[in-house]
């Protein structure tokens, strides 16, 4: 007689992969404030302006589909237009010059010298400033008979300007006041990236006579370029959807030759009440902003690759 | 004898009763602390009108024992918050103070303010003294919809006038200008680039700068809009006229960069000693003489708007306080307007310099002039302004935009741009916002 003995097959050890699922499974509740809150404050407002976008809303009027007029409508709106370049030409100078200043700035504070603590401090005051105060003050100082930018311009000899009173230097001069006070945050990032570089690289160039210019181009720029990058994606994104600054100084003129989408959209919203075509400049932009953006980030995976 | 003075005393007395009875029995019909502990919100435009409210909120709060609670905004985040509150239905204020020029129309299409007639016609809610026949014509015209319905009440007529720089124009032995030709002529003379000398200044900022060229299109006797608010007039050759008057004096005769002033820029560069004329609202004026900011305290004239070709008018602006629809508590707030518009405050409005009052009563007041401390030229400009004031914006929906399409026009005028093609462009671009407007 053979003896049954019932045995209870040991229990397999469960895999990585489903410890892994049931620990996501336990904790999936947690996830659900988080989960409401973003549908709330960033899905559902998007799904809204799409909405919007496609509908004839005046505040106070009744609200009608119209498809994708208001779309269409953009390609015939001149003032539309403008601002789209007004957009892309600040910003590409608001980027370019902080961040050539802001390396720079980077490799100076990299350099050990007396009271270079009290140095930086100071240099990145301007980015610690509220923009409206700082729009404030640079309104004053650029009024042409009592500004002191022309008093000063005056007395070294130098013709006065009309800063942002004139249509061809308005752009020119907010990018100035930008790059005051964003030059700064381009220097911290890449300051971090230079703080973090490998000492052999120099020590195996300065064995082979290389100078300190060599040094640079062959060696620091390729190596804090991933920085660099970073810094180039931040500022490109907040120089396209600066408002404050440009509101407050310019107000979008003279005439319109500073109103970028921002500005523009902000008219359309709030001083037309035209809600709908706001909505549809407002999802335009954001495409804008994402091209832009995917653009950066493909270059700097591309950089880091390299 | 001494009975004979108590008999005389007593008649006197019961021959001064009646009177007295009267005087007590109106203060006593009207109960000003009928809302007493209810609490008011008022949305006001950051200005000189609002300050003078703001400084008399006190005595309203102890005379109706309402709690008040008062916040001025500058004008650009004033309107649009106003709209964008009363449209969703529930606005964060009770009371609020706009711009008839501006909001009149977009208020009244969505009837988002009380019609405030059955309580002016109340007893309970108005006093006698209150006097609404009181108010100028054009003023209640103003604030009545084109529906009938009044729904807010004039806080102030902002009339045009030339602010002028009385020891330039003794320099050069000029007198003060009639008419538009001479106004440019004198813009001319006065003007000396070399000393930075200007004979003018204005707005050029695009929206703000429109009251300046319909200023000068008033002189050819035209609006920018037929009366029934259905046709723009604004490519005639008569808006022509006004554009090249102004395209000339901004160009030939104000400061570089006045294409991006607004009242704020122009007024700063005028109280420096260095220009001319400026032509601006009434309410401007305080700053002008006070020594602590201005270097022409002593040389401020106050100048009537210069006659034109075909007219002579000078453009008005009204600025007034309704009642929110939807308030809790439309009884206080309605109380409140009709203080802040009796003829005391509208009286304490004046005397501060805040503007010019709706009210006919206030010119009427012996000490106006006396306690006031812009002197009898001021006050006979602010009344003979009033005998020539005409709306100096349309009474349309969208005038923002109406005032930004036109005023980029008159800016691009200001850099060079031709004024007949700079106006046909923008006739053309209003044109179906307008028409969409009136289908609406």
């Amino acid at each position: 007689m053979s003896a049954h003995v019932a045995t209870i097959a040991p229990a397999k050890p469960a895999t990585a992969h489903q410890r892994r699922r049931n620990y996501a499974r336990r904790y999936r509740l947690f996830i659900v404030p988080a989960g409401i809150v973003v549908a709330a404050v960033i899905v559902f407002p998007w799904l809204f302006t799409l909405f919007m976008s496609v509908q004839d809303f005046h505040v106070g009027g009744a609200m009608t589909f119209v498809g994708l007029a208001n779309y269409t409508r953009m390609l015939s709106d001149e003032r539309f237009l403008w601002a789209i370049l007004h957009t892309l030409y600040f910003t590409v100078l608001a980027v370019i010059f902080p961040t050539i200043l802001g390396v720079i700035a980077a490799v100076c504070f990299n350099q050990r010298f007396p009271l270079r603590g009290l140095a930086r401090t100071i240099f990145i005051l301007p980015m610690m400033a509220t923009p409206v105060a700082v729009a404030l003050v640079w309104t004053m100082m650029f009024h042409p008979q009592l500004g002191v930018l022309n008093y000063l311009l005056t007395s070294i000899g130098l013709p006065p300007s009309t800063w942002v009173y004139d249509s061809a230097t308005v752009i020119p001069t907010l990018v100035m006041v930008e790059t005051w006070q964003w030059t700064p945050l381009i220097m911290l990032i890449v300051l971090g990236g230079l703080a973090s570089l490998p000492q052999d690289p120099y020590e195996a160039a300065a064995l082979d006579g290389a100078s300190a210019w060599q040094c640079f181009i062959k060696i620091t720029l390729p190596l804090v370029w991933p920085f660099i990058m970073v810094a180039l994606v931040l500022r490109a994104v907040d120089a396209l959807k600066a408002f404050d600054t440009i509101f407050v100084i310019s107000g979008g003129g003279p005439g319109t030759s500073s109103e970028t989408l921002n500005l523009y959209l902000y008219q359309e919203a709030f001083a037309y009440y035209d809600i709908g075509y706001a909505s549809a400049i407002v999802v335009v932009f954001f495409v804008l902003i994402l091209l832009v953006t995917l653009l950066l980030m493909s270059r700097r995976a591309k950089a880091a690759a390299a | 004898m001494l009975q004979r003075r108590r008999m005389l005393q007593s008649a006197a007395a019961i021959l001064a009763a009646p009177a007295l009875v009267e005087r007590v029995g109106a203060q006593q019909a009207f109960d000003w602390k009928q809302f007493k502990g209810q609490s008011l919100t008022i949305s006001m435009t950051k200005s000189p009108r609002a300050d003078v409210m703001q400084a008399h909120q006190k005595e309203f709060e102890a005379l109706t024992g309402i709690k008040v609670e008062s916040e001025q905004l500058p004008e650009q985040q004033q309107r649009p918050k106003m709209v964008l509150e009363l449209s969703t239905g529930h606005p964060s204020f009770d009371v609020t103070h706009f711009s008839l020029h501006v909001s009149k129309r977009i208020v009244g299409q969505g009837k988002w303010l009380e019609d405030l007639r059955p309580y002016i016609a109340n007893p309970a809610l108005t006093p006698a003294d209150w006097d609404f026949k009181d108010f100028s014509a054009p003023s209640i015209a103003a604030a009545t919809q084109p529906d009938g319905r009044m729904d807010s009440l004039p806080l102030e007529t902002d009339f045009w006038l030339v602010y002028y720089n009385k020891q330039l124009f003794a320099d050069k032995g000029i007198a003060f200008p009639k008419t538009l030709d001479d106004m440019m002529k004198a813009a001319h003379a006065l003007t000396d680039k070399s000393t930075g000398t200007y004979g003018f200044v204005g707005r050029g900022l695009r929206n703000a700068n429109v009251p300046v060229w319909t200023s000068f299109l008033l002189g050819q006797n035209q609006a920018t809009i037929t009366a029934d608010g259905t046709k723009l007039l604004t490519d005639t050759p008569e808006a022509i006229w006004a554009g090249e008057y102004y395209k000339t004096i901004m160009r030939e005769c104000a400061p570089p960069g006045v294409v991006g002033f607004n009242w704020n820029e122009s007024q700063t560069s005028f109280i420096q000693g260095k220009i001319g004329m400026w032509l601006d609202g009434v309410g401007f004026a305080p700053p002008l003489l006070d020594k602590t900011k201005s270097k022409i305290a002593d040389h401020v004239g106050f100048g009537l708007m210069p006659a034109g070709p075909k007219g002579h008018h000078c453009p008005v602006f009204t600025d007034a306080l309704g009642v929110a629809a939807t308030s809790k508590a439309k009884g206080a707030a309605y109380l409140f307007c009709q203080w802040a518009t009796n003829k005391a405050m509208l009286l304490n409005l004046v005397r501060a310099g805040g503007g010019a009052s709706p009210r006919l009563s206030t010119y009427a007041d012996p000490d106006l002039v006396k306690d006031s401390p812009f002197g009898k030229e001021w006050l006979s400009t602010l009344l003979e302004s009033a005998k020539i004031a005409q709306l100096g914006l349309p009474e349309i929906i969208p005038v923002t935009e109406f005032r930004d399409t036109f005023g980029v026009a008159l800016t691009d005028m200001i850099g060079g741009a031709d004024v007949a093609s700079s106006l046909k462009k923008a006739t053309e671009n209003f044109k179906p916002i307008l028409e969409k407007s009136l289908k609406s």
